[in-house]
């Protein structure tokens, strides 16, 4: 008896190591099966706008160098960072790492994970100059360039629909926080909601509080948290940023639902093209899913934007934004050589001027100096032109907090902003419980 | 129960019963083989990752001792992630033990009608937990689910974001995708008891709710215990509907064990503390399983005809 015991006792723990166990099987990508015997493997985001850009730039490098061939794959938003990070623990990375620089950047760093380019932009100065400056900051680690900035650079704003405000006999968007509190119940009233949010995916409510805290009391509040000064987010700036977000939550400011709501499904972009919602806060990447999903939104002209507005008596610049500089490029040390050199060579390639069409065709703004010139042909050219504007002319241009932090920190900060919209927490045991991760 | 006869236990002979058991053991070694490899090997690495800091890149995993261990047990979250899990599972076996049952007992007699039910409802079980996931939370969705398309208003709840009903849609989809599993079994088991014990009862006069009382249910308990340790310990390991359905939300209403513990190793790159929770999980596991065992009595594989 007893051995049989063991084994339906071991048949049920069986299904729980299982899942255990099944942390541990990332994907095998030895990116070594290909034709070309010793391609360089290169992740990235699936989806429009962006999936046939990267895939073009990649397509159009593999055909003019036969010898460097690329082999890509690619996968949704939420998934990818949990892939590569297995992968990454497991030996198998891609030998180009697509990512947001920052945090995630200096945690791959540490593991000793990516090469260090730092010595190849002084070799290749022409690739380098052509970028905007700020794009390098998050591709920085103590002083050195970890990766190669691409792509482009995508501010967060508030959106509009047009429609929505004639219907609620709003003429202008907000300019003040105060008066942005006194149009909840306009739209309300009449049955929209006021702002459109994806809750579930929880980096869209941290949006709110990095404006928040920025107009408040200016970069310093959320700086002085990343640089690991102890308490920062008791700063009374952060304490009254907290609490102003969920007095809006509170007025009901959010689409009802919103804590169900994700990101990845573009639910919150149809929330505000079909005049569900009035407003939402969300980047610049925005615009086109808009243009692919909305229909004849953008042609009939009902999209409106805006740069998040000032909070009275803050001390924050109005001009400030966050949001990504960049998106980056860097090479996995354990890659072949062979590899290495086709992923710099693919790095010298990127954005051409094909390229740059292929993006500002889908609303964004490349991170070549002076690709505003490219802007004035564009039928999208009021959108891209304030984005550029918004970019160029910003007194700081932040990165998102959850690149910005490291994984461990940006997990809690997260957790704990899920449950302030939830209003599990007040502002007070919000700033406590990050006050704990600080300088992890 | 009717009075059970003494039961007189006759063991074959020694020297046949040893040359049976040599003859069949090797049957069990390629699952014993696979258990160990994809089993027992990674739980003692999950065991050893415990008493670590790796952070899931670097190459050298840095041991830290019970570093981890005490960083877990002093977290205020782990009571609340131990609290989810044993709502999930008390009442989500409270919700399909019931009406598995009784679908059972509604799919155990021969109609031709009933076997073609019996074959509807085994429809869910052939999907998968994501994509069940997806689904739901698709027909679920405030704005634009089957409740703002219907204009039902009762359909229109925050099903995913108000913390009470969050849960009670995971049980529900639990419910809706593991009742047709268990609902078998309990045919299965209900087809075993003989139709003369039901003979008798007819005969001593026993109507149908007496009868379902008195001889199905008592003559199920060994059924019972084994579709209750598939749930219990089942319930441990929900993971991707959860995952995909709230992601924990809203709030950490829904953070049941193994959402937590993927949460800490995947996107906090807490390995060490990741795999404490691991260890725990399969703690609970084991002594679940143990106690469900000892409720079945010493001997849950005996013979359930006694006295038939």
């Amino acid at each position: 008896m007893k051995r049989r015991n063991f084994l339906s006792l071991s048949a049920g723990a069986a299904a729980a190591t299982g899942l255990a166990a099944c942390g541990s099987s990332g994907p095998a990508d030895t990116s070594k099966d290909s034709a070309g015997g010793d391609a360089a493997s290169y992740w990235f985001l699936s989806g429009p706008p962006g999936e046939p850009i990267r895939q073009g730039a990649v397509d159009r490098f593999n055909k003019a160098n036969a010898a460097n061939q690329i082999k890509v794959t690619t996968f949704q938003n939420d998934t990818y960072k949990d892939k590569l990070k297995t992968a990454l623990g497991a030996g198998q990375a891609p030998s180009m790492i697509w990512g947001w620089g920052g945090g995630g950047l200096k945690s791959y760093v540490d593991a000793g994970q990516v090469d260090d380019l730092t010595a190849w932009f002084g070799q290749n100065a022409a690739v380098k100059d052509r970028l905007f400056k700020s794009s390098f900051g998050p591709a920085t680690i103590d002083g050195k360039i970890y990766a190669m900035p691409c792509e482009t650079v995508q501010p967060i704003i508030m959106l509009y629909n047009k429609e929505a405000f004639e219907k609620a006999g709003v003429q202008n968007p907000p300019q003040s926080w105060a008066e942005l509190m006194s149009l909840v119940p306009k739209f309300n009233e009449k049955g929209i909601a006021p702002f459109s949010l994806a809750g579930q995916s929880r980096w869209t409510n941290m949006m709110w509080l990095e404006f928040l805290f920025d107009r408040i009391g200016g970069p310093e509040v959320f700086n002085a948290a990343y640089a690991g000064q102890k308490d920062a987010w008791s700063n009374p700036a952060a304490i009254d940023g907290l609490t102003k977000i969920q007095e809006l939550i509170n007025a009901k400011g959010f689409v009802k639902g919103f804590s169900s709501v994700t990101a990845d499904s573009n639910a919150d972009q149809a929330l505000l093209y079909r005049g569900k919602a009035a407003m939402m806060l969300h980047g610049s990447w925005s615009y086109g899913i808009i243009k692919a999903d909305g229909g004849n939104f953008i042609k009939d002209g009902k999209l409106g934007f805006f740069n998040f507005p000032a909070v009275d008596g803050g001390k924050g610049d109005p001009t400030n934004t966050v949001g990504n500089a960049g998106q980056y490029l860097s090479i996995y040390s354990k890659a072949s050589e062979h590899q290495k050199e086709t992923a710099k060579k693919f790095f010298a390639s990127l954005l051409d001027d094909t390229e740059q069409q292929g993006w500002i065709e889908s609303g964004g703004v490349p991170i070549i100096q002076g690709s505003n010139s490219k802007l004035a042909a564009s039928p999208d050219k009021d959108f891209l032109n304030a984005i550029y504007d918004i970019a160029s002319k910003a007194g700081n241009f932040a990165q998102s907090w959850d690149q910005a932090l490291s994984p461990t920190a940006a997990e809690a900060l997260l957790d704990n902003i899920s449950k302030l919209f939830q209003l599990q927490i007040s502002p007070k045991q919000f700033a406590d419980n990050m006050n704990q991760v600080i300088g992890k | 129960m009717t009075i059970a006869p003494p039961v007189v236990r006759t063991a074959p002979p020694a020297a046949s019963r040893g040359a049976r058991s040599v003859s069949v053991s090797w049957m069990a070694w390629p699952a014993l083989f696979a258990f160990t490899v994809f089993g027992i090997v990674p739980l003692f690495g999950v065991l050893v990752l415990s008493f670590s800091s790796w952070n899931g890149l670097s190459p050298n995993i840095p041991f830290t001792g019970l570093d981890s261990w005490r960083s877990v047990l002093n977290d205020p979250d782990l009571p609340h992630a131990l609290w989810v899990t044993f709502l999930i599972m008390a009442l989500s076996w409270l919700a399909q033990t019931p009406i598995s049952i009784l679908l059972g007992v509604f799919i155990a007699s021969h109609q031709r009608y009933r076997n073609w039910l019996a074959v509807l409802y085994f429809v869910p079980l052939l999907l998968s937990q994501a994509a069940i996931a997806i689904t739901y939370k698709a027909l679920l969705d405030p704005n634009f689910g089957l409740g703002a398309g219907l204009g039902w208003g009762f359909l229109q709840q925050d099903w995913l974001g108000e913390s009470k009903l969050a849960v009670g849609v995971v049980i529900f989809v639990v419910s809706w995708q593991w009742i047709p599993f268990h609902s078998l079994i309990y045919q299965g088991g209900i087809r075993q008891i003989p139709a003369s014990m039901y003979e008798a009862a007819e005969i001593d006069g026993a109507g149908r709710v007496r009868k379902f009382f008195s001889i199905t249910l008592p003559q199920l308990k060994y059924t019972i215990i084994t579709s209750s340790t598939l749930m219990v310990v089942g319930s441990l390991t929900f993971f991707d509907l959860i995952y995909v359905l709230t992601a924990g939300g809203p709030g950490d209403a829904t953070r049941a064990l193994a959402v937590d513990m993927y949460q800490r190793g995947f996107k906090a790159n807490l390995m060490g503390p990741a795999s404490v929770i691991a260890v725990i999980l399969v703690l609970v596991g084991l002594g679940l399983a143990l106690l469900l065992r000892r409720l079945g009595g010493r001997d849950a594989a005996e013979s359930q005809l006694e006295g038939a």
